[in-house]
């Protein structure tokens, strides 16, 4: 597919600039018009890298977002659950292998995305940088960072490039389930032991301001908004994403007898919203930049596991030549 | 009977439980995405195996029994898996060649199950050999591409299955539990499956560019009877950390 070949290069031959300018312009009418971008229909090429920045990020989030959770399900408290998790988690990596799918139908290979997340280039959702201490903090993944991850996802099934719409139905539909069995494990804590109570306190408190983290910096300074919104690909801002985060969670965690872990989160009857506090994003900038408290391990995770698998990509490399040099004998 | 059948059940759970904790190690750290997924897929089944096996063994018991109870509240010396299951996962062609022999084993043990006098046996392994065929299918696949792949592969996978193979003797050791399930026509004699199971392996090993070990020498064997090596101890620690530390829970 041409497609494939024009990352990189000014789009196709050297078009002058108001041809350009054209093409462009017909490229955001039909845009505004509602028609979908599919994979051999000329596209700019800062859309393009726009695109292949985004949707791999999301794969890499999938896959590094394996962690955490991966981390409880040797110890996940019933035979249920845990069977439960480990349907999860082999749905986050199923959502990494489409996201990667699409990404690839950008005109990037997989390898070349893997590398890049592996040598630090390509980021990943900072909220994996932080550590699951508690079998809490398994129910307080599902219910905020996959609530938080739909809250951000659902528009994107409506995006203007077909490929990543059409992932995104995929993915929600099952990030909701993940969504409630988060809850379902909340609501089971809090419906427990006072020692169970306390551990989904103590998880909701180290998640939630993670969470309202990962719609992203203030509108004011989020630097790729107003060309994401003109494209399509970007349907809401990152404050108003975060608004509805909010005003779901918070009867959410009143229902569970839990605390949200800001003084001043209260409803404001005029603007029909909760109000909230200050995010803290200084941290979030730091964890970005590699100081949470789990980039370093994530990343030597990846890494080690796929330097560990090199032998076994080889060798099935080696095995499919064998192969065909056996079937062209075959056919001399 | 009754005792043996329930004796009976725990073998076959525990097989299936302890694999599966074993695999779900693997999680994110696979050496390809698609492994990471079929690892898991794998690692679920034989969970839902386990379960099924051991809600039956709960429900017989009668005492109030249930399958986190024992999966949760038994020390490693009431495990009834063979010790093969238990092995660490070692490097990516351990754990594959361990997958494989077992996976054949289950294989012919689950069709003879599906003759079972004992209905609730019958059904389960109806439903569990339509999963585990294929997994066999997927592990006999992998053995012959990485046996026949590069030198390196090979070498990993023949090194994998020389330290791995010992462990199999045990899966055709029948004892008098073996025989009284037999005799009920409940169950089948281990020592039966053993010639199908090695014609099997030394057809996809000739495929492979693979070498079957020599025969005799070490034996282990005791899991079944709840005999079993230090690695389960560690395993029961970390699955059942949560359910021993907050006695009485309900998760």
């Amino acid at each position: 597919m041409h497609a494939q070949n024009n990352v990189g290069m000014a789009d196709t031959g050297s078009p002058s600039a108001s041809s350009l300018d054209e093409r462009e312009a017909r490229f955001q009418s039909r845009i505004d018009d509602g028609i979908r971008v599919e994979p051999q229909d000329w596209m700019p090429d800062r859309y393009r890298k726009t695109l292949i920045r985004q949707i791999s990020q999301h794969a890499h989030s999938e896959i590094v977002g394996q962690l955490p959770e991966g981390n409880w399900i040797t110890r996940a408290p019933s035979l249920k659950r845990k069977a439960i998790l480990l349907a999860k988690v082999q749905d986050e990596a199923g959502h990494g292998l489409y996201l990667y799918s699409a990404a690839e139908t950008l005109g990037i290979t997989r390898d070349q995305m893997v590398d890049d997340l592996h040598t630090g280039k390509a980021k990943y959702s900072s909220i994996f940088n932080y550590p699951t201490l508690t079998w809490a903090d398994v129910g307080a993944i599902g219910w905020l960072v996959d609530g938080s991850a739909i809250m951000n996802q659902i528009p994107l099934c409506r995006c203007s490039y077909g490929p990543y719409a059409r992932a995104m139905i995929r993915v929600c539909k099952e990030e909701a389930f993940h969504m409630r069995q988060g809850y379902d494990i909340m609501l089971a804590l809090c419906a427990g032991t006072p020692g169970q109570k306390a551990m989904a306190q103590d998880a909701l408190n180290r998640w939630w301001w993670p969470s309202l983290m990962m719609f992203g910096p203030p509108d004011g300074d989020s630097v790729h908004s107003a060309q994401s919104q003109a494209w399509k690909i970007k349907l809401f801002t990152n404050d108003e994403l975060r608004q509805k985060m909010v005003d779901q969670t918070v009867p959410q965690a009143e229902h569970l007898g839990l605390v949200v872990p800001d003084p001043q989160v209260k409803w404001n009857a005029e603007r029909g919203h909760y109000d909230y506090g200050d995010i803290d994003w200084e941290e979030f900038y730091n964890v970005v930049k590699g100081n949470g408290p789990c980039n370093r391990e994530r990343l030597e995770v990846r890494n080690k596991a796929w330097t560990d698998g090199e032998w076994f990509r080889d060798a099935l490399v080696a095995h499919a030549d064998k192969q065909a040099q056996l079937a062209t004998a075959q056919a001399a | 009977m009754s005792a043996a059948r329930h004796e009976y059940l725990l073998r076959l759970g525990d097989n299936a439980l302890i694999l599966s904790q074993r695999l779900g190690e693997w999680c994110g750290k696979g050496p390809a995405l698609e492994e990471d997924m079929a690892l898991t897929n794998v690692a679920l089944d034989l969970l839902g195996q386990a379960r099924l096996l051991l809600s039956l063994a709960a429900e017989a018991a009668g005492n109030g029994a249930d399958e986190d109870s024992l999966a949760y509240h038994r020390d490693d010396r009431e495990f009834r898996n063979v010790l093969l299951v238990e092995q660490p996962n070692g490097n990516y062609a351990d754990t594959l060649a361990r997958q494989f022999l077992f996976d054949a084993w289950s294989s012919l043990a689950l069709r003879r199950l599906l003759t079972s006098s004992d209905a609730a046996i019958a059904a389960i392994a109806e439903k569990a050999v339509k999963e585990v065929s294929y997994h066999l299918r997927r592990s006999s696949d992998l053995m012959v591409r990485l046996g026949d792949g590069s030198e390196r592969s090979h070498a990993m996978l023949q090194t994998a299955i020389d330290k791995v193979w010992p462990y199999s003797h045990e899966l055709f050791i029948g004892d008098a539990v073996d025989a009284e399930m037999t005799a009920a026509g409940i169950g089948f004699d281990p020592a039966s499956l053993q010639d199908e199971w090695l014609a099997y392996v030394r057809e996809v090993f000739a495929e492979a560019t693979l070498k079957l070990p020599a025969a005799g020498g070490w034996m282990p064997k005791g899991g079944k009877q709840g005999l079993h090596s230090e690695h389960l101890s560690k395993l029961l620690a970390e699955m059942q950390v949560l359910q021993r530390s907050h006695p009485g829970a309900s998760w």
